[in-house]
């Protein structure tokens, strides 16, 4: 089911502001590609054009194409609600809805795919996405609690869960760590290399210890200068990226000599 | 807008110091000042209504209107103040909601202040400008519908009409109507800072699942505003209960107790009894006037207390 995706000439606007331009990249299937880059620089920004989240923010439109299993995903007559049933996301901060239990946070996306569900059905859905996100051995005596009663990271690695649950094609994650303590975001790194086995992964990440850890690919993001917009500067492997990178301003961010 | 009391730093305490500025003393003076004026304002009243409306206790015949004691009397009354605020509150609800979430969340939003604009307008419309309206205009308007409600649907309790069928449009569905529109302020705005509050890591969270924008409004806001839209709902039944003016110019009010909204025949309500008798009334009928305006007091009170309540205790946190 996982699915790689071509991308190609894709500008970004908000409203009349352009805050990516040009980029041009394709990302492997049944791999992890990360984004690193300044802050503002139009990472995340490209991330949510993927699933077609960038749109909800009014004004905001996407030009150029994104093409999933041989499908533009800004084709005209495409659906974005059909889009994220099958690009999955996970947020920065962990936002399971308050007033769902840990069960139907997990089966929220299945409940709007499907009307009807078979109750052993559901509890296998639940069981199988919870172990999924690393999670079901710790949540499966109180699944009728609040998802609110979790800790952070406990949060975070249910709304994996909860993405996870709808077999999504592929599964986007902007700083899925940010918000997280060190053992947390240890746990969702291991996740995510377990979830790469069925799953196309993109993550956004500040952090290039992170990148350089979970990533196959890396995709380094930069403003061309203050004002302007930002745009993708280099994409290659992880292991060149951080060994031996093509452009010199890739390796000045990375050494940590930038600006 | 979570746990304020809980979060704050201890409070810096200087009432040790001798220096007390004469501008702080003065500002919290005066605010303790304004503070009390209320609570002294709302005392007072309830003493007057109880101190008033006491001998109405035993009041029978000729005091009471010509009933045997004040139960009797006042029970009707209060049933159809219950009965047109309710039915405003029907007619309201779905409508306020709707209005909201067009305003927080479908409209454009120049387009969606504008109409919030619009709809606050509403509240500035005299009550007295209202019940001109719900006479002169509504009630004819309505009666085409009332006889065909009569006529088709006579067989619900609801839309009897009486025996000779409807013969005006002043009945209690009316003023429910008219009551209904001079609610609407209140509750929408309400509704619509709830709704424009549902945190938006909630609603991405829907919508990132792959919901449409109703799911999402029905997944996330919804639940978030719940305790909110209901104590709204309170507080519009608070202002609908104790609107006096454009009930006594509406409703054609007989004082009786039925379930026909749309008879010759209506209930009356006790605000716009008070109003409409006052002016006659001498001697111990004015203490029956004012037994009945303690009964709306604390019915009024009671529902506001409530909607507060339900709005604090309900905040989700998130």
């Amino acid at each position: 089911m996982a699915k790689s995706i071509d991308v190609s000439d894709v500008n970004i606007y908000y409203g009349d502001f352009l805050a990516v331009e040009g980029v041009n990249m394709s990302i492997r299937a049944r791999s992890v590609t990360a984004f690193i880059g300044p802050s503002g620089c139009g990472k995340s920004t490209f991330l949510r054009s993927l699933n077609r989240m960038h749109e909800v923010i009014p004004g905001a439109r996407v030009e150029g194409k994104i093409v999933v299993d041989a499908q533009d995903l800004y084709a005209p007559g495409v659906d974005p609600v059909a889009v994220r049933r099958q690009i999955g996301m996970v947020f920065q901060r962990p936002n399971p809805f308050p007033t769902m239990s840990i069960y139907d946070n997990v089966l929220a996306g299945n409940r709007l795919n499907s009307k009807k569900m078979k109750k052993s059905e559901a509890d296998d859905i639940v069981e199988k996405s919870l172990r999924g996100a690393n999670l079901w051995t710790e949540v499966k005596d109180r699944l009728g609690k609040p998802g609110m009663g979790l800790s952070g990271g406990q949060q975070q690695r249910l709304c994996i869960a909860r993405a996870i649950a709808v077999e999504p094609q592929v599964l986007l994650m902007d700083e899925p760590c940010s918000a997280l303590d060190p053992i947390s975001t240890s746990a969702i790194e291991d996740l995510i290399h377990e979830l790469k086995s069925e799953y196309t992964i993109v993550i956004v990440t500040h952090n290039m210890q992170q990148a350089a850890r979970v990533s196959d690919e890396t995709g380094f993001f930069n403003l061309k200068a203050t004002g302007e917009p930002g745009h993708l500067v280099e994409f290659n492997p992880t292991a060149k990226m951080f060994a031996n990178p093509d452009n010199a301003a890739t390796e000045a961010y990375i050494s940590g000599r930038f600006g | 807008m979570t746990d304020t009391t809980t979060d704050q730093p201890p409070r810096l305490d200087d009432s040790g110091s001798r220096a007390t500025r004469a501008g702080d003393s003065i500002f919290s003076g005066l605010a303790s000042a304004a503070g009390l004026t209320i609570l002294l304002a709302l005392a007072g009243v309830a003493l007057f209504l109880v101190i008033e409306g006491a001998p109405a206790f035993t009041a029978s015949g000729e005091s009471a209107y010509g009933k045997d004691n004040i139960v009797v009397y006042v029970w009707p009354l209060l049933y159809g103040t219950l009965l047109a605020a309710v039915l405003a509150m029907v007619i309201v609800t779905p409508l306020a909601v709707g209005l909201a979430l067009v305003i927080s969340h479908y409209a454009p939003r120049r387009v969606g202040t504008y109409l919030g604009y619009l709809i606050d307008l509403l509240a500035a419309v005299p009550s007295v400008v209202y019940g001109l309206w719900g006479r002169v205009v509504l009630a004819p308007a309505l009666l085409p519908l009332y006889l065909w409600l009569s006529d088709n649907l006579g067989w619900i309790p609801f839309f009897d009409g009486g025996e000779s069928g409807p013969t005006h449009g002043r009945t209690i569905f009316t003023a429910g109507i008219v009551l209904a529109v001079m609610a609407l302020p209140i509750v929408t705005a309400i509704c619509r800072e709830v709704f424009i509050q549902t945190p938006r890591i909630h609603e991405e969270a829907a919508l990132a699942l792959g919901a449409t924008k109703w799911e999402m409004i029905r997944m996330t806001v919804f639940p978030y505003a719940r305790s909110g839209v209901i104590s709204a709902v309170l507080l519009g039944l608070g202002r609908a209960l104790g609107e006096t003016m454009a009930v006594a110019m509406v409703l054609s009010g007989a004082g009786i107790i039925t379930i026909d909204l749309i008879g010759t025949q209506n209930p009356s309500t006790i605000a716009a009894n008070i109003a409409l008798n006052f002016g006659n009334a001498s001697g111990s009928k004015i203490n029956t006037l004012i037994f009945s305006g303690l009964v709306l007091f604390v019915v009024s009170f009671a529902v506001n207390f409530v909607g507060r309540w339900i709005a604090s205790r309900g905040e989700v946190k998130g």
